[in-house]
């Protein structure tokens, strides 16, 4: 499946994810198994895997977010697996998804203020070491 | 070593010879069941927790020991085998169990993680630097990536004999966690 994803990969500005991923939805493309994100310092990637069960064919989206506007279109109103996969670039990345039914952390406390997948990220006093 | 000084408080318990008559102390009595009827919490974190269920099983059969009685609830236990990386968000749930067993209760850390974080120790974002680090006092580590069976059975009977060697039945300072 890995090496198939790997060979149909799709560049795609962020504007037309959603028709794009409507559009594979209606291909046949049933199951969106992953999103994930990179932090690639200038840009954060966002890294989408569909596959077909009927066709037994795998894709892949690829989009770029600038780091001063990290929003994108949620796709958990075309699969419902985006829902808590994009919590979790959410909660990792910051990543912000428009229209998601219910954006918040799925890993990590509630109250953090941090991603801590971001490149940037450094907080060596998050958790506490203990006194001894 | 002879079998007898093997089994936990032998000694203390005298058989009166040639009569059916005992002679103890409650206290002895006591203590030497507490030791014998160690029950454990069913709760694993991670990698740790297979080794655990291996030692439940029959090949390492930590019955042997009166160990072998998972307890589903935090309310019938006697000791909590803390089997894993400890997350930030089930450190809460760690504490909330501590707080639901029964006096008296131990601590056991099993594995580096559980000791003092292992590898998560430097530079991780969601794991706790050991039980210790949640403020629950911890009887026994074991430590070990993961601890073979052998390891827990050995951190067990070592659990006995600290059961066995305490002074009184109400010495033991109040243990709240902070």
């Amino acid at each position: 499946m890995s090496a198939d994803a790997l060979d149909r990969q799709i560049a795609i500005p962020k504007e037309s994810l959603l028709e794009t991923a409507r559009r594979l939805a209606s291909e046949g493309f049933d199951n969106l198994h992953c999103i994930t994100a990179v932090d690639k310092n200038e840009s954060i990637e966002l890294i989408y895997i569909l596959y077909s069960i009927n066709k037994h064919a795998c894709v892949t989206l690829k989009t770029q977010l600038a780091l001063d506007d990290l929003a994108i279109e949620s796709l958990a109103n075309i699969w419902k697996s985006a829902d808590w996969l994009e919590r979790e670039v959410y909660d990792l990345f910051g990543v912000k998804f428009l229209n998601h039914p219910n954006l918040k952390r799925i890993l990590n406390p509630d109250d953090w203020d941090v991603h801590p997948l971001r490149k940037d990220f450094s907080r060596p006093d998050l958790i506490k070491k203990p006194k001894y | 070593m002879a079998v007898a000084e093997k089994i936990p408080a032998s000694g203390l318990i005298e058989k009166f010879p040639g009569g059916g008559i005992v002679l103890t102390t409650g206290e002895s009595v006591l203590k030497w069941g507490k030791a014998s009827s160690l029950w454990p919490l069913t709760f694993g974190l991670a990698c740790c927790a297979i080794e655990m269920i291996s030692t439940g099983a029959p090949r390492f059969d930590i019955d042997r020991f009166g160990a072998g009685v998972f307890r589903a609830s935090p309310r019938q236990c006697d000791v909590m085998i803390v089997a894993g990386t400890i997350c930030v968000k089930m450190g809460d749930c760690m504490k909330r169990l501590y707080a639901q067993m029964p006096e008296p209760k131990y601590v056991i850390a099993m594995g580096n993680c559980a000791v003092s974080g292992g590898i998560f120790y430097h530079d991780t974002y969601s794991v706790v630097k050991g039980t210790e680090a949640l403020g629950i006092p911890v009887d026994v580590y074991i430590p070990g990536c993961p601890p073979r069976p052998e390891n827990l059975l050995f951190g067990i009977i070592k659990l006995q004999e600290k059961i066995l060697k305490e002074s009184a039945l109400c010495g033991r300072k109040e243990r709240r966690v902070r």
